[in-house]
């Protein structure tokens, strides 16, 4: 069975690792240089926290994202959980956030002290996830596509209107850019940071009843701040005001990364539906994977798994 | 029915748009809380040329009255540059008037807040100023052509609900005409019943509501508790007593001895 794969973020690449696993022979068809949302992406795995203001799906679809890129690139998730955290003026956030969400033991000065020790005596406070997991989304999109390469799956970023007519399937994972009248752009702005003088071991959540943000530690001591949401289709360069957010907010975790170097400042734009959640649409041989919205690395394989089980039931079924 | 600035509105609760896990989950609290003002806020939204098209057409396919606002505003030319953009996106000359005086607290800039009112209702703008519950800035606001008051009663997003009910009495007492919004503070439906029976025309809730665990149910709840508080209002509240007063006669009942 020939699938063509349209779109090499993680969608399209978790799909295309899917179908490929199940013996189908896939093309991945992608023009774009940059303008993916999954590339400035946090890469965390942390389900339950999602739920502070997703639905129960979220929870329901996430949880075995974890088990999932493990087994699709062994050694890529790191499960050390996550540390929500607020400072000491905002600490009944925490136990707001707390009330909405579960998988969670609140932790004290020591505890915190004792997983992220350059944290110790900053915050009295805080939750700590520890089924919760990370990746890193941009190591994760290049070696998932080696990956794949090396299986036989092909890489195109042009195809002839004809070529394209020749496939069994077609899985459109294109995100913001598929014609789909719902989908609408949601903005999220990121920095990544350098600095050897602190580091973390998991993704941190800092609480604010205005401007929530998150570190997550990364290679060579850099650290990928995160994420504004803007009700925008902007693929524009980050403002200043939110780079003061993210900046301010990540100062009050550690004023250490006042020193930090600004290695990069990045803008995607999420595809979501009007409910901010998933879907897998089928019409005719096209299926489509779209409205990841924040949630690519945590949704996709349970997306691709979905997308993958309608193609081959309906080989099955038919005679 | 409530009248602002010659718009008649029976509904007595006003939806802020800000904060909700999804646009379907702010469609539907909008629905379940029979508002028909929803206040929008312009500065983040619209930086870009079409950016945030398909979430304002969500919003506008609502079919509300919007009531957009200068959130975010320090300062008074940022505000009134805000409201004239907001009247051309929007094509309304309604405007919901923040100019901020504390980017900690959010605590209205008063000052600012009276000029910029000024300017803005002598430019043609029907403004509906947010404002704390002091009495002697509600009547300069009054004085520039304001004919609608939106004062707190706690700070933005505290949940604090009434702080000083002395100030709003006060307020109601000497503005017994002026429509007056309570905006801002309002944490639970209690809270949105009290300012009710207080007298004040309405309540604007935001976060009250989005972040609620179940939006939607908790804008149905406010819609209940505003309508039921202007109801005990306009019934009449009987006084707190310092004594008890039997609903029963107790004279000529008879006493059984133990």
């Amino acid at each position: 069975m020939d699938v063509l794969v349209r779109g090499a973020g993680v969608a399209g690449l978790a799909a295309a690792h899917e179908l490929a696993s199940r013996g189908a022979h896939v093309t991945v068809l992608d023009p774009l240089t940059s303008g993916r949302a999954s590339w400035y992406a946090g890469g965390m795995l942390a389900p339950y926290c999602e739920r502070e203001s997703a639905d129960q799906v979220v929870v329901d679809l996430g949880l075995r994202a974890a088990d999932w890129w493990d087994a699709a690139l062994p050694g890529s998730v790191i499960r050390n959980g996550t540390l929500v955290l607020a400072p000491a003026r905002d600490v009944r956030e925490v136990d707001r956030f707390g009330s909405r969400t579960s998988g969670y033991e609140v932790v004290k000065e020591e505890a915190i002290a004792a997983l992220e020790p350059d944290l110790a005596g900053r915050f009295r406070r805080g939750l700590f996830f520890e089924g919760e997991a990370h990746l890193d989304p941009r190591h994760v999109l290049i070696s998932l596509a080696a990956r794949l390469a090396t299986a036989g799956v092909s890489f195109e970023t042009d195809l002839s209107h004809s070529a394209a007519g020749s496939f069994d399937w077609i899985i459109d994972c294109t995100g913001y850019f598929a014609a789909d009248e719902d989908i609408r752009g949601v903005r999220g702005e990121m920095l990544i940071l350098r600095t050897p003088d602190i580091s973390l071991s998991r993704p941190v959540r800092l609480v604010h009843p205005r401007f929530p943000a998150y570190v997550v530690p990364r290679e060579d001591n850099t650290f990928m701040v995160g994420a504004t949401m803007i009700e925008s289709d902007s693929h524009g360069p980050i403002t200043a005001r939110s780079m003061m957010e993210l900046l301010n907010a990540v100062y009050s975790l550690h004023p250490a990364f006042g020193e930090a170097e600004v290695i990069e400042t990045g803008a995607g734009v999420r595809p979501a539906y009007p409910d901010n959640l998933p879907r897998v649409v089928r019409e005719g041989h096209t299926i489509s994977i779209n409205g990841l919205y924040r949630h690519g690395f945590l949704l996709a394989p349970a997306m691709a798994m979905r997308a993958a089980d309608m193609i081959f039931q309906t080989r099955s079924e038919s005679p | 029915m409530l009248r602002l600035y010659k718009t008649e509105l029976s509904s007595r609760l006003l939806l802020g748009t800000a904060q909700y896990p999804s646009p379907a989950i702010l469609a539907d609290s909008i629905k379940a809380s029979g508002t028909e003002i929803i206040t929008v806020s312009l500065r983040r939204e619209m930086a870009g040329r079409k950016s945030g098209d398909r979430f304002w057409s969500l919003v506008r396919s609502l079919g509300t009255h919007i009531l957009p606002n200068t959130a975010g505003c320090h300062t008074l030319k940022e505000a009134v540059l805000t409201a004239q953009m907001a009247r051309d996106v929007f094509a309304t000359d309604w405007i919901k008037l923040e100019v901020i005086g504390n980017h900690d607290t959010l605590q209205p800039d008063v000052f600012a807040l009276v000029e910029a009112a000024r300017i803005l209702s002598d430019d043609g703008f029907k403004v509906f100023p947010y404002t704390t519950d002091d009495l002697v800035v509600a009547e300069r606001l009054l004085d520039v052509g304001c004919e609608v008051l939106m004062p707190w009663c706690a700070p933005i997003g505290s949940a604090l609900g009434p702080l000083n009910l002395y100030a709003l009495r006060s307020l109601r007492g000497h503005f017994p005409e002026v429509p007056m919004i309570i905006d801002a503070g309002l944490g639970r439906p209690s809270h949105a019943a009290m300012v009710m029976e207080l007298g004040f025309d309405a309540v604007l809730l935001n976060t009250a509501v989005a972040k609620a665990a179940d939006p939607v149910a908790m804008a149905g709840a406010f819609a209940l508790a505003t309508q039921a508080g202007r109801a005990a209002y306009r019934a009449g509240m009987l006084e707190p007593r310092d004594v008890a007063v039997p609903s029963t006669p107790v004279i000529g009942k008879a006493v059984f001895a133990q």
